[in-house]
């Protein structure tokens, strides 16, 4: 559907307000002033937690929805990150820990994410379609019990603990609001970057290939760099959400990067939707609320059970998540039923 | 893209000069069996022992690698099973496991009797993958990313409830008396200084699992090569339209092949859980052991599924014993080797 909307607005000049979309302005306008009716609670623990989830099923749906690969591995993209910046900077745990201030240890830990994805997605590649799953949740997997296994380098079952999100210009980023600001203005620039990306030459190419391989590589465009190439961008977006879910937690831990969250992940980008880069952000906001508030309804213990049976229904009843439902609902709302199969 | 590998296939492709690829990987095979008995049977000299811990080291952990091979057969060759005929990535197949290891224990600790409690396992199992089949995934045929999300969700809701019905806790299957005890093998793993040799000895179930391992591999082998049933699934893994044109209730070869799958991770629950122990998460383990078993040994293929599980039940073991904290690491890289190397896994086919 997008990609209907961005073709139609190559023929016909508009200015930039327009082009962006009343949606989108009340949207920013309405996540920037958040702060002032929430609480801290609200503002991290809701806010800033998923938006650092929907970074994640965002560099998901970059695969899954322009490439048609989904992957399992994306938090093991995050603990990577995630693990680089206990290992790089500070931590309380007595092993390793450089001691890297965070303008260095960001940028690397964020490189070794991407490069970790990109090597991933060569890895997956190599075959086609439903293997991708597979493959990434095999590695996912062996990654998690070698986290767990080895001391040298993850420190083995307890992992890091104590990382400090770093304070300068007299700002402490731990803080509610800084990193509520922190973790929408980053989630913003990926959401802009991945829209405006789809767009590119780049995107374009990518979605054919989704469409049809076959075509393309007889056209004479290199399939396999193009999908690494995706894995690579999609590994910053997940490096990124890393960084910000360990300043978050203050530790990591095989926990972390365990089956259960490579699954949560999944499941977020599919209850949103992929079709369109919000659909990520509305599946986080989704299960988060669903994890914070479903423990009245159904108690903790049996939190799974209750967002399994919503995953179930969703993939039953509408394939492309609630972005699908919206979807199915809105001509009947607008009488835009012009376009079929929008 | 096939489940079975027609004999005739590899050979013919080069046998015009030497060696066909078939004969030249035969001799490295013959020549690493070769190696390995010599490893087995010899008494070592000093400095291998020296090199590799101990004999007794060495020897056990190929054993112990050769018996979990045949536990990873039990559970990935359903998992392939079902792959080959329905390209349904069923990732629900861990929990089949799981649930299989539950129902042994309370049925054989409620009767007493081990072999009811295995062939509950398998029963049971055997029913629920029949309910899995014609109630989940008929709704989706065709639909294989779907499908994969579906066994998900049952996996997470599986998982729950099970930890809901049975707890945290590690539970062991108690296997029968005539199971007990051990085995000396004709394998001398030292000389004393008096001349005596000392013998390995080795437990007598973990003989008898990897037995059944085998026995199961055959038989389903020839269930697919000499039965009625066995044809169709055949016919239907090569082309599934054409089948149905020909009047075979397709649906009911999937449910066929559906209990068949779920009932040997059933079983293999059973039987894992006695060598071994029940708790949550066991699941995860052994999805991720039939994941890369048919990633390396090739979609759809039960000889695949046996080759991939001997490497990766023996390179599990090998690596904790010599390398502890990055056993995992030669797991992976066996994976990623056949990947780069062969994408559809040994014994796959190009689709």
């Amino acid at each position: 559907m997008s990609l209907a909307i961005a073709t139609d607005s190559t023929t016909t000049q508009r200015n930039w307000l327009e082009k962006l979309g009343a949606g989108n302005i009340i949207l920013a306008v309405a996540l920037v002033l958040y702060p002032l009716v929430a609480s801290d609670f609200f503002l991290t623990q809701i806010g800033g937690y998923s938006l650092i989830f929907g970074m994640l099923g965002l560099s998901l749906m970059l695969l899954a929805g322009y490439g048609g690969m989904v992957s399992l591995a994306q938090i093991t993209v995050a603990g990577i990150s995630a693990y680089a910046i206990a290992i790089l900077g500070n931590n309380n745990s007595n092993i390793l820990g450089f001691g890297w201030p965070w303008w260095l240890a960001v940028p690397f830990a964020v490189l070794a994410a991407a490069l970790a994805s990109a090597l991933i997605g060569w890895i997956s590649v190599r075959t086609e379609g439903i293997y991708t799953i597979m493959i990434t949740l095999a590695i996912a997997t062996a990654t998690y019990y070698f986290a767990q296994q080895n001391y040298a380098i993850f420190n083995g079952h307890s992992g890091y603990a104590g990382i400090r999100a770093p304070a300068f210009w007299g700002i402490g980023w731990r803080d509610a609001k800084p990193f509520y600001y922190l973790c929408l203005g980053l989630a913003a620039l990926c959401y802009a970057a991945v829209l405006y990306g789809s767009r590119s030459t780049f995107g374009m190419t990518l979605q054919a290939i989704r469409d049809n391989p076959r075509r393309m590589r007889a056209l004479g465009y290199h399939v396999t760099a193009h999908k690494v190439f995706a894995w690579l961008l999609s590994g910053v977006i997940a490096g990124l959400a890393g960084v910000l879910l360990v300043w978050f937690n203050g530790r990591v831990s095989p926990g972390t990067i365990g089956v259960d969250a490579a699954i949560d992940v999944l499941i977020i980008a599919v209850i949103g939707g992929l079709r369109h880069p919000i659909g990520p952000f509305l599946g986080a906001l989704v299960v988060v609320l669903m994890q914070t508030f479903a423990i009245d309804i159904v108690g903790a213990e049996r939190f799974n059970t209750l967002i399994g049976l919503v995953f179930l229904v969703i993939v039953f009843v509408s394939p492309d998540g609630i972005l699908g439902l919206w979807g199915r609902i809105k001509p009947h709302l607008a009488q835009e039923s012009l376009r079929p199969g929008a | 893209m096939s489940l079975l590998d027609q004999p005739s296939s590899s050979s013919g492709l080069s046998s015009g000069d030497g060696m066909t690829r078939g004969q030249a990987w035969g001799l490295v095979g013959l020549l690493a069996a070769a190696v390995i008995a010599w490893l087995v049977f010899a008494v070592w000299p000093d400095w291998l022992n020296a090199i590799l811990i101990s004999k007794k080291a060495f020897v056990s952990a190929i054993l112990n690698g050769i018996t979990l091979a045949g536990l990873y057969f039990l559970v990935a060759s359903g998992f392939t099973l079902i792959f080959g005929l329905m390209r349904n990535v069923n990732l629900a197949h861990g929990s089949l496991y799981l649930l299989g290891a539950y129902i042994g224990y309370e049925v054989t600790n409620r009767t007493g009797y081990w072999l009811l409690g295995v062939a509950a396992g398998f029963a049971v199992l055997a029913i629920v993958g029949v309910v899995m089949q014609v109630f989940v995934f008929r709704r989706l045929e065709g639909d294989d990313l779907r499908q994969t999300l579906v066994s998900i969700g049952i996996s997470i809701v599986a998982a729950d409830l099970m930890l809901a019905v049975w707890a945290g806790g590690t539970y062991q299957i108690t296997t029968p008396e005539w199971l007990d005890g051990a085995l000396t093998l004709p394998v001398i793993t030292a000389v004393r200084s008096n001349g005596a040799s000392v013998f390995l000895t080795y437990p007598l179930y973990r003989v008898v699992v990897l037995a059944a391992a085998i026995v199961i591999g055959v038989g389903l082998w020839l269930m697919l090569h000499k039965t009625r049933v066995g044809m169709m699934i055949r016919a239907g893994v090569d082309d599934r339209a054409m089948l149905q044109a020909s009047g075979v209730n397709v649906h009911a070869v999937f449910a066929i092949v559906f209990a068949v799958g779920a009932g040997l991770a059933g079983f293999a629950g059973v039987v894992g859980g006695s060598a071994l122990s029940v708790a949550p998460g066991e699941d995860v383990r052994y999805l991720l052991a039939s994941l890369v078993v048919v990633i390396v040994g090739g979609m759809g293929s039960i000889t695949g599924a046996a080759i991939g599980a001997l490497l990766i039940g023996l390179a599990e073991q090998i690596g904790l014993v010599y390398f502890p904290t990055y056993g995992i690491v030669l797991t992976f890289v066996i994976m990623v080797v056949t990947l780069a190397v062969r994408p559809q896994g040994i014994m796959g086919k190009a689709r």
